[in-house]
């Protein structure tokens, strides 16, 4: 019969309906994204100008706080008894065994040398975010000396690793330099 | 719906508009004529007050939205702006925020007498699941609502919540930064959120008709449980329960405003009259009142990706409630054992709720565990098994025999046993 090539399976006409209907899907997906992707973080936000944050002023013992991408980052000079107290710590009992260090290499072991910057181990730079839900933590306090998170109660130690708590990873350590022995530049 | 009107267009003006959309025959059918069981009891009102209450949200927060400024140097000073200059400007903001506290109020109640009186279960599934998206839409919109203010609980909240996504695996970091527009809540944010918490409330105008619709296709549920038989189980929905609702709005309207004049601050937190600032987290973090127990079930789990699951399982659980219950007897009235177990849940809700405004330390942490447990126990042990042990009470016949016998909560007189059925 002559209209055998209309009814064979699967037939010109199905490959028309579904090239037409993947075609639709794809526009339709064209046109999705720029509405989704309109929420990302725009031109200015990417725009990270690095800060760079003089720290003679601040003595062993003492913290400041700066503000970088919106976050804050904690600046520590720590004392000689927390360092000893943070390289301590064997690095098999930590709950977060990697660095979180931005200037090493992500599988970079979390030892307290690691988390600072060679040659200068009594500073500490990071990002004053919980790696739980976002709170700032407080310093000084919790059970390990170092920070310690009010809102769902995390412990970090005085190398600003999770000890204790819900938090999963260790406090961040952000891209920094020194530029001169008393400048930081952070980003 | 409009099958359930014997309407008859008599005007030349109506004849004519009948015939080109028959709007006039579908109001009366769904709200003038639909036949109602006649035992609805006061819990029932509470459909009736939600609408309200939405239509209420809705007006006072479009009026609002004509003082309000979503930009994060202008918005806690365009707030104050709204209490000091803004003509009225103290009431409506009281009225929209103690609002949605009401709201949370009456959508419990309304979700506990869906819990009690079975009317989840075949045929209304459809009308219980559009009521969880329903209840899901406004958590998303009050949480939205409360960031507004940037008051430091608004940014904290903010802060916290966005977070809970991050604990997706692989594409949580993408998504946290894609709801921020950044890389911590900041403009972009507060922009976006004012945009979703003016659009949410209709979302929900639409799934409220829908889950309308739903009951009306199936008829209502009532206190006997049982499907009205005749006419005699159903009264007009006009004048009967019109009456009774607009009853019980102006009853709810008298504690609303109780709350929005008298006491406008009770349900707030001083911290959030502090403006936003990124620096410093309050001591002591807690959301809304209405979302504690969610709050409490999150802290309960030792481990992030596992907290964030068990609070939004908490209400997942909700949706496949309709499967879980294996008791064909609807009415918990007519369930002994059933019965019991229901307020032992709801004790363990408010119980969550109290755990949930404590510090996450000690004896709180252990407790929370417990009664999270006793929150999935209830939907995944306690319910599939009660329909296999339990013994029901006899039904009654009818919804009018329900009502004769000396009302749908008590058993049958001992002077009418002879003829229970």
């Amino acid at each position: 019969m002559a209209h055998n090539t209309e009814t064979e399976d699967p037939n010109r006409r199905d490959f028309l309906y579904i090239a037409t209907g993947a075609m639709g899907v794809v526009g339709a997906g064209a046109l999705a994204w720029p509405f989704i992707d309109q929420m990302n973080p725009d031109a200015s936000a990417l725009a990270l100008a690095s800060i760079e944050v003089d720290i003679t002023a601040v003595e062993e013992g003492q913290s400041i706080t700066v503000k970088w991408r919106g976050k804050p980052v904690f600046i520590r000079n720590r004392t000689e008894v927390e360092v000893e107290e943070a390289k301590s710590v064997p690095v098999d009992e930590l709950p977060d065994q990697l660095a979180r260090n931005a200037n090493l290499p992500a599988n970079a072991e979390a030892t307290d040398p690691n988390r600072g910057v060679e040659g200068k181990e009594n500073w500490l730079v990071q990002v004053g975010i919980c790696t739980h839900l976002g709170c700032v933590p407080l310093g000084d306090a919790g059970d390990f000396g170092g920070w310690f998170c009010p809102c769902h109660g995390s412990h970090y130690d005085t190398a600003g690793r999770i000890r204790k708590g819900p938090a999963p990873e260790n406090l961040l350590i952000p891209p920094l330099e020194f530029v001169t022995d008393s400048t930081i530049k952070i980003g | 719906m409009a099958g359930h009107s014997n309407y008859v267009p008599q005007s030349a003006a109506a004849k004519w508009l009948e015939s080109r959309l028959p709007v006039i025959s579908l109001v009366r059918g769904s709200f003038v004529d639909f036949p109602t069981p006649k035992n609805l009891n006061y819990w029932w009102t509470f459909g009736g007050i939600l609408f309200f209450v939405l239509i209420a949200q809705i007006m006072t927060g479009i009026v609002l939205a004509m003082h309000y400024t979503p930009a994060t140097t202008m918005a806690f000073d365009s707030v104050e702006h709204i209490m000091r200059d803004v003509n009225f400007g103290w009431m409506l903001r009281y009225l929209h925020s103690n609002g949605a506290s009401m709201f949370f109020v009456a959508v419990y109640i309304h979700i506990f007498r869906g819990l009690y009186y079975g009317s989840y279960k075949a045929p209304r599934e459809i009308s219980w699941i559009l009521g969880v998206i329903i209840f899901l839409i406004m958590m998303g919109t009050a949480f939205m609502g409360y960031v507004l203010p940037w008051g430091q609980m608004s940014f904290w909240g903010a802060t916290v919540i966005t977070n809970l996504f991050s604990a997706i695996p692989l594409v949580g970091e993408e998504i946290r930064t894609w709801l921020w527009g950044g890389f911590a809540v900041d403009n972009p944010t507060l922009n976006r959120f004012f945009s979703l918490h003016y659009l949410l409330p209709f979302m929900i105008f639409g799934v409220v008709i829908l889950h309308v619709w739903a009951f009306h296709t199936t008829g209502n549920n009532n206190p006997s449980g049982v499907q009205p038989k005749t006419k005699q189980d159903t009264v007009p929905f006009h004048p009967y329960y019109t009456m009774k609702d607009l009853f019980a709005i102006i009853v709810f309207l008298i504690v609303l405003c109780w709350f929005a004049f008298y006491v406008p601050n009770y349900m707030g937190h001083p911290d959030n009259y502090i403006e936003a600032n990124p620096l410093v987290t309050p001591a002591h973090i807690v959301p809304e009142w209405y979302f504690l127990p969610f709050y409490a079930i999150l802290r309960a789990v030792p481990d992030k990706l596992g907290g964030v699951a068990a609070m939004f399982g908490a209400i997942a659980v909700l949706f496949v409630l309709p499967w879980l219950d294996t008791s064909k007897v609807r009415s918990g009235t007519y369930r002994p054992l059933f019965k019991q177990f229901f307020w032992i849940f709801a004790a363990n809700a408010v119980a969550l709720g109290y755990l949930g405004a404590m510090p996450a330390e000690g004896w709180y942490v252990i407790f929370s565990r417990i009664f999270t447990v006793y929150y999935f126990a209830h939907f995944l042990v306690i319910l599939p098994m009660l329909g296999f042990l339990e013994k029901p009470r006899p039904l009654p016949a009818s919804i009018t025999d329900a009502v004769l016998k000396g009302g749908s909560g008590k058993p049958a007189a001992a002077a009418s046993a002879p003829d229970t059925k």
